[in-house]
C-alpha cells in the first residue's frame, strides 16, 4: 500500500533554504536543516507523545488493557449522553477500558513498526552488501530472489506467511519483514556496487583490506544517509502492513490490543456504538502521519540533494 | 476537492432514479458463495440455501417446522417392523427448463433411484464428478442404514434398511437428499459436459434457476407448476454480501428484502425501524466447553464441576451472544422434545469454585489450555471474546488459562484427537430428532467417538443412547433421553454455554416468511406488499 | 527497442517459475487440510480421509506433486478449485474484471484528481492550497484504508444515503448478461436506461477508498517533479519569451514532469492488488483479492496457487509494459537495468 511513499516526494514543507554556512558538525548541520521544517517537528513531537505513551503505559494507562468491566459494557465515552469520565473513551465489546487498550495499543503497533525495521535493516544491508560482494552468481540469485517478493502484492505474501506460520504477534512481524526486506537490499546493493567500482576501494583491495572491513568502512557509509530515512518511513509502513492483517484477522491475538485487530473486532458495533472503531483507526492514522512527517523531514535534512532552494 | 468529479456524476445518477421494474423481485442478501448447486456434495448452509428454491426432497419439513411432510413421496407405508418403507410419488411433477435443457418426462422413481445411487454406487456415473464427496450421506451413516432401494413400478421406491432407525425419515427430508434429473444427466454426460449438473441445477423446486455470477448474485424466477405452496413472486435474487454491516445498510437501503445473519449488536436498532421487521427463535444449536476427562486433574468430576462454576455464563450470554442466546443446561434447546426442564443448572459461584478445586487437592495456580474456536459459527457468535471472558473468570479462582487457536480444520481435527486440555466446540442439529445431538457424547465399543470432544465415555449414558435409536414410540425414547441429560449433567464432561436466539431481518412490505428452526432459508409462499 | 522488451520478457521466466515453486512449498506448509476443512462439526472418519487425499493426489510426496502441477501449468491447466469444482482460471477469469475495473477507476480518480492538484500546487508553491494539498496528500498515503472504506460507508452510504453501500449493480431493477465483466461496459451494452450510471455509482466508494493511497502518493510526486521542470532553464526561457503562463506549465512543464509520475503509477500496481484485498473485503466486491483471502481459510490449495501466480504475473506483466512506456518516453533508460 504505502510501499510506494519512499520514492515519491521530498521538502514536504517549505523550502530548505539556506544551505548550512561554513562548515559546522554534521549533526548541528542535520539539526539545523531538519528544525526548518515545521511539519517535521510536529510529526516528531506527535511520534514522541506516542512513544512516551507506549514507554510509559502501565503507569500512565488507567487501567489493565486485558481487564474486562461487565457491568460497563460497551460505554460510551465521555462526551456522548451517558459517558462518564470512568472511561473516558468508553469501552469495548468485552468491557475493557478503550483508552487503555489504545496506550497499550501504541507499544504494541511500536514494537512491531521498530521491529520490523531493525531486523530488514540489519537484514537487507548484509544481504544487499553479500550480493554485491560475493561475486555475479550470488548477486543474481539475491537480486531475482528480491524480484520475486516484490512480484507478490504485499499483503498477500504477507498473508500466505502468516497462513504458514500462524497468526501472531511475532509472525506478523516475520511477515511483515519479509515483505519490505528488498528495498533494503535493493538499495544497499546498488550503492556498493557503485562505491565498490571506485579507484579508493579498488586501492583498499589492493592493500589487503579484507571484505567485512571494506563494506563496513566504505560502503556503508555511503549510502547510510538514505538507508536511514528509508528505515525511518518503514516503520510507518510496517504498522499499516500489521495494522491490515491485524483487520483481516492474522495479526497479534487475543488478548493484545493491537490497533488493527481492536478495529475488525468490533466492526460489529460500527452503527450502535461507532466509537469502538473509530478510534483504534485514529490512532493509527496519527501514528502514522507522525512518522511520515518526521520522515519526510529527515530525509530532506540528512540529503542535501534533495533539498532545493 | 477530491469528490468533485464523482459528486456530480452520483448526484446526476441520483436525479436519474430508479426505473421501477413490472415484475416483483425478491432480493434476499445471502452470506456467502455456494460452492455449488448439488446439495449432496456439499456442507454448508450457504450451499444448501442456494440450492434449496431449485429442489425438493421425497419428505420435506414443513416450513418453519421440524415437522416431516410429503414431498415428492405423497404417502408412505412402514412395515417389517420398520425396516421396510415404501414410498409412493407424486405423479405429473414437471421439472425445470433451462437455456439449453427441455424436459421430456415428467419426474418419476428412476430420479430418486439416480440421486440416491449418485451417493451410494461408486460404479453410477456421476459419482467421480465435481470431487464427489458425499459428505453428508456418509455422516448420516447411510451406507450402514440402508440394505437396497428399488422400484416396483414408475411411481413407487422400495427402501429397506438393515436395522430400524426412527430418524430415516427426517434424514430423507434433509438437504443432501435432493432430487435430480436423470433425463438431465444423461443428456449432459452426452453433450459431455456433467459438471454442469452440479453448477446449474435442474430440480421440481418452487423456483428455477437463471444464472450465477461468481461471488456476486444468483437468479432464480418462479415455477408456476409447482406442486407444493406457490412462490408469490416473480424473480428470486440472491445478492451475495459477505459483509453483515453491508446487509444491514442494503437492507435498509431498499436494496434487499430480506438479510441472513444479522449481526446481534444491529438488532436493537433494526427493532426500532419501522420499516423492518426481525423475527427470532431459539437455534438448533449447541456451544459448549469439553474438559478431556483424560488430562488430569480434569478427570475428576468434582473439578469440572468446579470449573463450570467458575465461568459466568450469564455475562457471555449478554455480552456476547448480545442478548441473541440462552443460557444451557443440557445438550438440547428447550424446543426440542425429551428436554428435562428439572435439571438444576450451575450457578455462577466462584468462591466454591475455589473451594472445591482445594477440597479436590488441586494446586493453584492450576495452568490449563482454553481453546477457542477461530471462526464464527452459528451457535458461538465470537468464540475469541468467549474466550477472553473465560479466561478472565478462571483466573478469579486461581485458574491460568492460556488461550489457544488453530485454523478451523486443524482446530477440529486437533480437538478430535484430544489434543486439548479444555476446548470450546459446538453443534448444530440436522433434522431435529434428539439422537442427533446425544450422540455428541457417544462411545463405540467403550472408545470415545470422533466428535465426543470430551473423550467421555459412560457405560449407561451410551446405552441408553443405543436403546433409543431402535424404540420408535417418541414418550418411551423421551424417558431414556431424560436419563441421560441427568447423567450428563451430573458428570459434566463439558460446561454447556448457551443456545444461540437466531434471528432474521427483513423489510416490513416481507409478508408470508417463516423462519426455520432448522437454520434454513426458503422462499415460497413470500411475497411483497 | 524490441530486443530489449525481449531481453527484460525473458527475465521475468525464471522469475515466474521460482515464483511456481515457492508458492507451492509455502502453501503445503499451510497448516490444515483442504478435505478437512470443510467437513464442519461433523468430522470425517480417517478411512475417508486417506481415501479422498488420495483422490486429491494429496498423498504423494511433495516433488511428484509439484511435477505433477508444473507438466499441467505447461499444458494452461491451473487446476480445479477444490471448494467449487471450477477451473482456477475460469474463476481468475470471471473474477479479475472486477478487480480490474475497481483498480482502474481507483487508478483514475488518483490520476485525475491527484496530477492537476499536485501541478497547481507546485506553480502556486507554499500556498495555502499547496500546503493544504500536502497535508490532505500526506493523510491519504498514510491512511489506513480498511478503516477509511468502514467509515465512508458509515457516513455517505449509511447516514446520508447517497451512495450504495456494496455489490457492483443494482439487482431489483437491472439485469443483464455480462459478456465483458466490467459491469460499466456491459450496462452500456446493455441498452439499459440508467444501467450505466447505477454502476457507475457502485464504483464511486470502493474507487474512491482504492484510490486514496495512490492519489497521495500521485499528488506528492506530479508536485515535486513539477517544481524541479519549473526551475529548469528551459521552462524560465519560454516564459522570458513571453509564452502565456498556461501554455508553458501545461505544455512544457507538466509533460515533462508525468515521467516520473507514470513510474510511481506503475510501482501502484503491486499496492493497487494488496489495497484490493482490504478494498473487496469491506465491500463485498466479486473481485480476486477476497478470492484469495477465501481460498486461503478454505485450504483450496489449487485456487490458492493459481491465484497467487495470476495475480503476481498480472504485476510482473503491468511493471515490464511500465518499464517500457518509461523507455519509450525516456531512451536514455533503456539501457539502464
Amino acid at each position: 500500500m504505502a510501499a510506494d511513499v519512499t520514492i515519491s516526494g521530498q521538502d514536504s514543507a517549505d523550502n530548505g533554504a539556506a544551505e548550512a554556512s561554513a562548515q559546522p558538525s554534521p549533526l548541528a548541520a542535520f539539526w539545523s536543516a531538519f528544525r526548518e521544517n515545521k511539519g517535521a517537528v510536529f510529526g516528531v513531537a506527535v511520534f514522541g507523545v506516542v512513544l512516551l505513551l507506549a514507554l510509559t503505559a502501565n503507569v500512565v494507562a488507567p487501567y489493565s488493557p486485558v481487564e474486562q468491566f461487565r457491568d460497563a459494557v460497551r460505554a460510551p465515552p465521555v462526551w456522548e449522553t451517558g459517558g462518564s469520565w470512568r472511561f473516558i473513551l468508553g469501552t469495548d465489546g468485552a468491557g475493557h477500558d478503550m483508552l487503555s487498550r489504545l496506550i497499550y495499543g501504541a507499544r504494541v503497533s511500536l514494537f512491531i513498526g521498530f521491529s520490523v525495521m531493525c531486523v530488514s535493516f540489519v537484514a537487507g544491508a548484509a544481504l544487499g552488501l553479500f550480493a554485491a560482494m560475493t561475486g555475479p552468481i550470488v548477486d543474481v540469485a539475491v537480486t531475482r530472489f528480491m524480484d520475486l517478493i516484490m512480484a507478490v502484492p504485499s499483503l498477500v505474501l504477507a498473508i500466505l506467511v502468516v497462513a504458514v506460520l500462524g497468526p501472531s504477534l511475532a509472525n506478523t512481524i516475520v511477515a511483515v519483514t519479509i515483505v519490505y526486506l528488498p528495498r533494503y537490499v535493493r538499495l544497499v546493493r546498488a550503492s556498493a556496487l557503485g562505491e565498490l567500482n571506485k579507484d579508493y576501494v579498488t586501492a583498499a583491495k589492493v592493500a589487503g583490506v579484507g571484505p567485512f572491513r571494506l563494506a563496513w568502512s566504505t560502503v556503508l557509509p555511503n549510502c547510510l544517509a538514505p538507508l536511514i530515512v528509508m528505515a525511518a518511513l518503514g516503520v510507518s509502513d510496517a504498522i499499516l502492513e500489521a495494522a491490515g492483517l491485524g483487520f483481516l484477522g492474522l495479526g497479534a491475538q487475543p488478548p493484545t490490543p493491537e490497533w488493527g485487530s481492536m478495529l475488525a473486532d468490533s466492526r460489529e458495533f460500527i452503527r450502535s456504538d461507532p466509537w469502538i472503531v473509530t478510534l483504534p483507526g485514529l490512532a493509527i492514522l496519527i501514528t502514522v502521519v507522525a512518522i511520515n512527517l518526521a520522515g519526510d523531514g529527515l530525509r530532506d535534512a540528512l540529503d542535501p540533494k534533495m533539498r532545493r532552494g | 476537492m477530491k469528490f468533485n468529479i464523482f459528486a456530480g456524476v452520483a448526484i446526476a445518477a441520483l436525479v436519474a432514479g430508479a426505473n421501477a421494474g413490472s415484475a416483483k423481485t425478491l432480493v434476499y442478501c445471502s452470506e456467502g458463495s455456494p460452492e455449488n448447486f448439488t446439495p449432496a456434495i456439499n456442507t454448508t448452509g450457504t450451499s444448501f440455501d442456494a440450492a434449496r428454491p431449485v429442489y425438493n426432497r421425497l419428505t420435506e419439513f414443513k416450513r418453519g417446522t421440524t415437522e416431516v411432510v410429503p414431498g415428492l413421496a405423497e404417502s408412505w407405508d412402514i412395515a417389517d417392523g420398520g425396516k421396510t418403507i415404501t414410498f409412493h410419488l407424486r405423479k405429473g411433477v414437471k421439472f425445470h427448463a433451462l437455456k439449453d435443457f427441455k424436459p421430456t418426462r415428467a419426474f418419476d422413481a428412476d430420479d430418486v433411484l439416480w440421486s440416491i445411487d449418485r451417493q451410494w454406487k461408486p460404479d453410477h456415473p456421476y459419482s467421480k464428478i465435481s470431487g464427489g464427496k458425499y459428505d453428508y450421506f456418509n455422516d448420516m451413516d447411510m451406507p450402514s442404514l440402508l440394505d437396497s432401494v428399488t422400484k416396483t413400478d414408475d411411481h413407487t421406491i422400495v427402501m429397506k434398511l438393515k436395522e430400524p432407525n426412527v430418524a430415516i425419515l427426517a434424514n430423507l427430508a434433509m438437504d443432501f437428499m435432493a432430487i435430480g434429473s436423470k433425463e438431465y444427466a444423461d443428456f449432459l454426460l452426452k453433450k459431455g459436459t456433467p459438471e454442469q449438473f452440479d453448477q446449474a441445477p435442474v430440480g421440481t423446486g418452487p423456483f428455477s434457476f437463471v444464472a450465477y455470477q461468481k461471488d456476486s448474485v444468483i437468479r432464480y424466477k418462479a415455477n408456476k407448476d409447482f406442486y407444493g405452496e406457490k412462490p408469490l413472486v416473480d424473480d428470486l435474487v440472491f445478492a451475495i454480501t459477505p459483509d453483515a454491516t453491508a446487509r444491514y445498510a442494503k437492507l435498509k437501503a431498499g436494496e434487499c428484502h430480506v438479510n441472513a445473519y444479522p449481526r446481534p449488536a444491529d438488532l436493537d436498532e433494526m427493532k426500532k425501524d419501522p420499516a423492518l421487521e426481525v423475527i427470532s427463535a431459539p437455534g438448533l444449536n449447541i456451544a459448549f466447553w469439553a474438559f478431556n476427562v483424560n488430562k488430569p486433574p480434569l478427570d475428576k468430576k468434582a473439578v469440572r464441576q468446579a470449573l463450570s462454576m467458575a465461568i459466568d455464563r450469564d455475562a457471555i450470554v449478554k455480552d456476547v451472544y448480545l442478548g441473541a442466546g440462552e443460557k444451557a443446561k443440557t445438550l438440547i434447546p428447550r424446543t426440542m422434545w425429551s428436554y428435562d426442564d428439572a435439571i438444576a443448572d450451575y450457578p455462577y459461584d466462584p468462591a466454591k469454585a475455589k473451594a472445591m478445586l482445594a477440597a479436590a487437592g488441586v494446586q493453584t495456580p492450576l495452568e490449563i489450555d482454553l481453546w477457542y474456536q477461530p471462526v464464527q459459527r452459528p451457535y458461538n457468535p465470537n468464540g475469541k471474546r468467549i474466550g477472553e471472558m473465560m479466561q478472565a473468570d478462571l483466573a478469579k479462582v486461581g485458574v491460568n488459562a492460556k488461550l489457544v487457536t488453530y485454523e478451523w480444520g486443524e482446530y477440529r481435527k486437533r480437538a478430535q484427537a484430544g489434543e486439548d486440555m479444555t476446548a470450546q466446540l459446538g453443534w448444530t442439529g440436522d433434522n431435529g430428532d434428539p439422537d442427533n445431538f446425544f450422540f455428541l457424547d457417544g462411545c463405540t465399543d467403550g472408545k470415545p467417538a470422533g466428535n465426543n470432544i470430551p473423550k467421555w465415555c459412560n457405560a449407561e449414558f451410551n446405552d441408553l443412547l443405543v436403546k433409543a435409536r431402535v424404540i420408535p414410540d417418541q414418550a418411551e425414547r423421551a424417558k431414556l433421553y431424560r436419563r441421560m441429560q441427568e447423567i450428563e449433567h451430573e458428570e459434566a464432561p463439558e460446561l454447556l454455554l448457551a443456545h444461540s436466539i437466531v434471528s432474521e431481518a427483513m423489510r416490513a412490505n416481507v409478508t408470508g416468511y417463516k423462519q426455520s428452526p432448522l437454520g434454513t432459508h426458503a422462499f415460497e409462499g413470500v411475497d411483497i406488499k | 527497442m524490441l530486443g530489449y522488451f525481449l531481453r527484460r520478457l525473458a527475465l521475468t521466466i525464471p522469475t515466474f517459475l521460482a515464483l511456481m515453486f515457492l508458492t507451492f512449498i509455502a502453501i503445503r506448509l499451510v497448516p490444515g487440510d483442504p478435505v478437512e476443512v470443510r467437513v464442519g462439526e461433523h468430522g470425517i472418519s480417517p478411512e475417508r480421509l486417506a481415501f479422498f487425499r488420495h483422490e486429491l493426489g494429496l498423498d504423494q510426496p511433495v516433488w511428484r506433486q509439484f511435477l505433477d502441477y508444473v507438466w499441467k501449468l505447461l499444458h494452461g491447466d491451473f487446476g480445479v478449485s477444490l471448494a467449487t469444482q471450477q477451473k482456477v482460471l475460469t474463476e481468475f477469469l470471471t473474477l479479475f474484471p472486477a478487480t480490474l475495473e475497481l483498480s482502474a477507476f481507483a487508478m483514475l480518480f488518483a490520476i485525475v484528481v491527484g496530477v492537476p492538484a499536485g501541478a497547481i500546487a507546485a506553480v502556486k508553491r507554499g500556498s495555502v492550497f499547496d500546503q493544504a494539498l500536502m497535508t490532505i496528500s500526506l493523510f491519504g498515503y498514510s491512511m489506513p484504508i480498511f478503516w477509511w472504506g468502514l467509515l465512508l460507508i458509515m457516513f455517505v452510504s449509511v447516514r446520508l444515503g447517497l451512495l450504495p453501500v456494496s455489490g457492483r449493480i443494482d439487482l431489483i431493477n437491472y439485469y443483464f448478461d455480462q459478456p465483458t465483466g466490467f459491469m460499466t461496459v456491459d450496462a452500456l451494452l446493455s441498452d439499459q436506461p440508467g444501467a450505466f450510471l447505477d454502476a457507475l455509482r457502485h464504483l464511486v466508494l470502493p474507487a474512491i477508498v482504492l484510490g486514496t493511497v495512490p492519489l497521495g502518493v500521485v499528488a506528492r510526486m506530479t508536485r515535486s517533479s513539477m517544481l524541479e521542470v519549473l526551475g529548469e532553464d528551459y521552462v524560465r526561457t519560454a516564459r522570458a519569451k513571453g509564452l502565456s503562463p498556461a501554455r508553458v506549465i501545461g505544455v512544457h512543464a507538466l509533460r515533462n514532469a508525468l515521467l516520473p509520475v507514470v513510474t510511481v503509477i506503475g510501482l501502484s500496481v503491486s499496492g493497487l492488488m494488496a489495497g484490493a484485498v482490504l478494498t473487496e473485503t469491506i465491500f463485498s466486491w466479486p473481485g480476486v483479492g477476497k478470492w484469495l483471502i477465501e481460498s486461503i481459510g478454505r485450504r483450496d490449495y489449487p485456487a490458492l496457487q493459481g491465484g497467487v501466480l495470476l495475480v503476481s504475473a498480472v504485476v510482473i506483466f503491468v511493471n515490464l509494459v511500465v518499464d517500457l512506456i518509461y523507455g519509450a518516453i525516456d531512451p536514455r533508460i533503456s539501457h539502464g537495468r
